[in-house]
């Protein structure tokens, strides 16, 4: 049985579709990559995934519990098994770093005090913070705020990982250690992971499957090898790098064109 | 005229929608509030609130105090001005001491603490709100309500009575500055007359006021910050109305308040 399930999703906001009736399995312990162009819908999809939010239409069932409907505390057991790191890291700016990574485990686990906190040193090692856990966030670099989250998403020793854009500003080197820690989880805990992430490279590395956004219904959702066969047009502009029509020149001065036409009937 | 009923509906009911918010955050408080007592509920709860008592009672102290001498030197000044065309300057010591414990004590502290604490918990919730750390704490199973809520709420209901019993002696302790030096009545002859004018019922009405006062501080702040939509402006925008409607219903709080003690009190 999946560990998550997606049926018929639907997501609008103010009457603005964003997902388009998705279908989705998850298996438990597979790492799944979530590729898509900027504003496809990934962030909200990974929201409707951990319960932020109800969708319109369609169900998303974790663990057999299906989220949409289920009451709060129902929610709430299911979420002690989901860690999240969100694209804007979202640390806590009253906590030290040391403090968000423990904050969890303080609520949730009946741990002694050096207990935990051999465990929030172990989870900043592993990212790379170990010395920084008494800064505060705003001490913090963009990349070194992104590692943060990811400390703390999984301070739970969660069974499903969900990461936004978990590489985004980071450099290549702890990028790629970021990508060992995920194959390493996923080895050693059986984790299901989830990453949004654009860089290609990284995707293929660490992903079993990959589905692809685009205009809010998946493009496509296959293996590595599925992907890189793939013919879909989108799909191969997206691997391709082939920039949008936009930034082709003789688009650009059409563009401007008629911007100029619009400008002149104004005036 | 379609549109003008149209306008005043939309309006009524985002009136409605306004009290029904305030009345679902109020309950959902109060029940998750036990977490945030001492002893039987979760140590980390009680010591935020004890760190919110600090902030909105004992760092307001020094203000308080101030404001209570110039508002108890004032009224002793005004009222001295007209009683003593009549002979009944002693009058003054009634007029500071019951002015201040039924009714000035808990308002100008409320105000104070809306200016200062009411507008610093709009910002702070919804600068979470906007960074998204009311997110993450959701989905790590905490309750925004339980987790920021209830201590900032609870400390208000103990700090909001002590902080208007510190208003009020400051108050009737400038009325009697007043007095010595106006009539030379010594101190203690003139808290002797404070203690026989004030009633029991006096202090409790007072007592009343502020606990209703800090109710209306925290929770109309509070959702001000909760409902901030958005980016940093919406923050800056929700502290100015957490301030301005929070002032506004205690005033309209007090007068009902003090329209009811009036009507059944036998004066
Ligand atoms: N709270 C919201 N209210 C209205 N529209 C929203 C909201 N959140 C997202 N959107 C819209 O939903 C669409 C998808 O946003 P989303 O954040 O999911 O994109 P994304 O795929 O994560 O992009 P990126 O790669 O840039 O992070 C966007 O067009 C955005 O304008
Ligand atoms: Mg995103």
């Amino acid at each position: 049985m999946p560990i998550i399930s997606i049926r018929g999703l639907v997501v609008e906001y103010e009457g603005r579709r964003i997902l388009n009736d998705l279908n989705l399995d998850i298996e438990a312990g597979e790492t799944l990559v979530l590729l898509g162009g900027s504003g496809s819908g990934k962030s909200t999809l990974l929201r409707q995934i951990v319960g932020l939010e109800r969708p319109k239409r369609g169900s998303v069932t974790v663990k057999g519990v299906d989220i949409t409907t289920c009451s709060l505390s129902e929610l709430k057991k299911i979420r002690h098994s989901i860690g999240v790191a969100f694209q804007s890291a979202a640390l806590f700016n009253s906590l030290t770093v040391e403090e968000n990574v423990a904050l969890p485990l303080r609520e949730h686990t009946a741990l002694a005090p050096s207990i935990i906190d051999l465990t929030v040193w172990m989870k900043l090692a592993v990212v790379g913070l170990a010395e920084f856990g008494k800064l505060h966030p705003q001490a913090l670099s963009g990349g070194m705020k992104k590692r943060g989250a990811v400390a703390r998403a999984l301070s739970l020793d969660p069974e499903i990982l969900v990461l936004d854009e978990p590489s985004a500003g980071l450099d290549p080197i702890v990028a790629a250690e970021l990508d060992e820690l995920i194959l390493l989880l996923k080895q050693t805990f059986q984790m299901t992971v989830i990453v949004v992430t654009h860089k290609m490279a990284s995707a293929f590395h660490i992903a079993d499957r990959i589905a692809m956004l685009y205009q809010g219904s998946f493009s496509l959702v296959g293996t590595k090898d599925e992907i890189r066969a793939s013919r879909e047009p989108r799909v191969r502009q997206f691997l391709d790098r082939v920039p949008e029509e936009l930034a082709n020149p003789a688009n650009v001065s059409a563009y401007f064109q008629r911007y100029l036409e619009r400008k002149e009937a104004f005036l | 005229m379609a549109t003008a009923l149209e306008d005043v509906g939309s309006r009524a009911i985002a009136q409605l929608d306004y009290v029904g918010s305030l009345n679902i955050q109020l309950w959902s408080t109060l029940r998750a509030m036990k977490s945030a007592l001492p002893v039987v509920g979760n140590r980390y709860r009680w010591q935020a609130t004890v760190r919110q008592v600090l902030q909105i009672g004992y760092d307001a102290l020094p203000m308080i105090s101030l404001m209570a001498l110039c508002a108890g030197f004032i009224l002793a000044l005004q009222g001295a001005a007209e009683l003593r065309r009549f002979g009944a300057l002693h009058y003054v010591i009634d007029l500071v001491a019951i002015a201040f414990t039924r009714e000035l004590g808990p308002l100008l502290t409320a105000t104070a603490v809306s200016g200062r604490s009411g507008s610093a918990f709009a910002a702070e919730i919804g600068t979470m709100k906007v960074t998204e750390e009311l997110d993450s704490l959701r989905v790590m199973a905490l309750e925004p309500i339980e987790f920021v809520l209830g201590p900032k709420y609870l400390a208000a209901l103990i700090s909001v009575p002590c902080l208007s019993i510190v208003c009020s002696s400051f108050g009737i302790i400038a009325g009697g500055l007043f007095m010595f030096f106006s009539a030379r009545l010594s101190p203690f002859l003139y808290f002797r007359y404070v203690l026989e004018s004030i009633a029991l019922r006096d202090v409790i009405t007072g007592m009343i006021k502020c606990l209703a006062f800090a109710t209306i501080i925290v929770h109309v702040s509070c959702l001000e910050g909760f409902r901030v939509r958005g980016g940093p402006d919406s923050v800056g925008r929700s502290t100015t109305s957490a301030v301005v409607k929070s002032t506004f219903f205690v005033i309209l709080a007090d007068s009902i308040f003090t329209a009811f003690f009036y009507f059944t009190g036998g004066h």
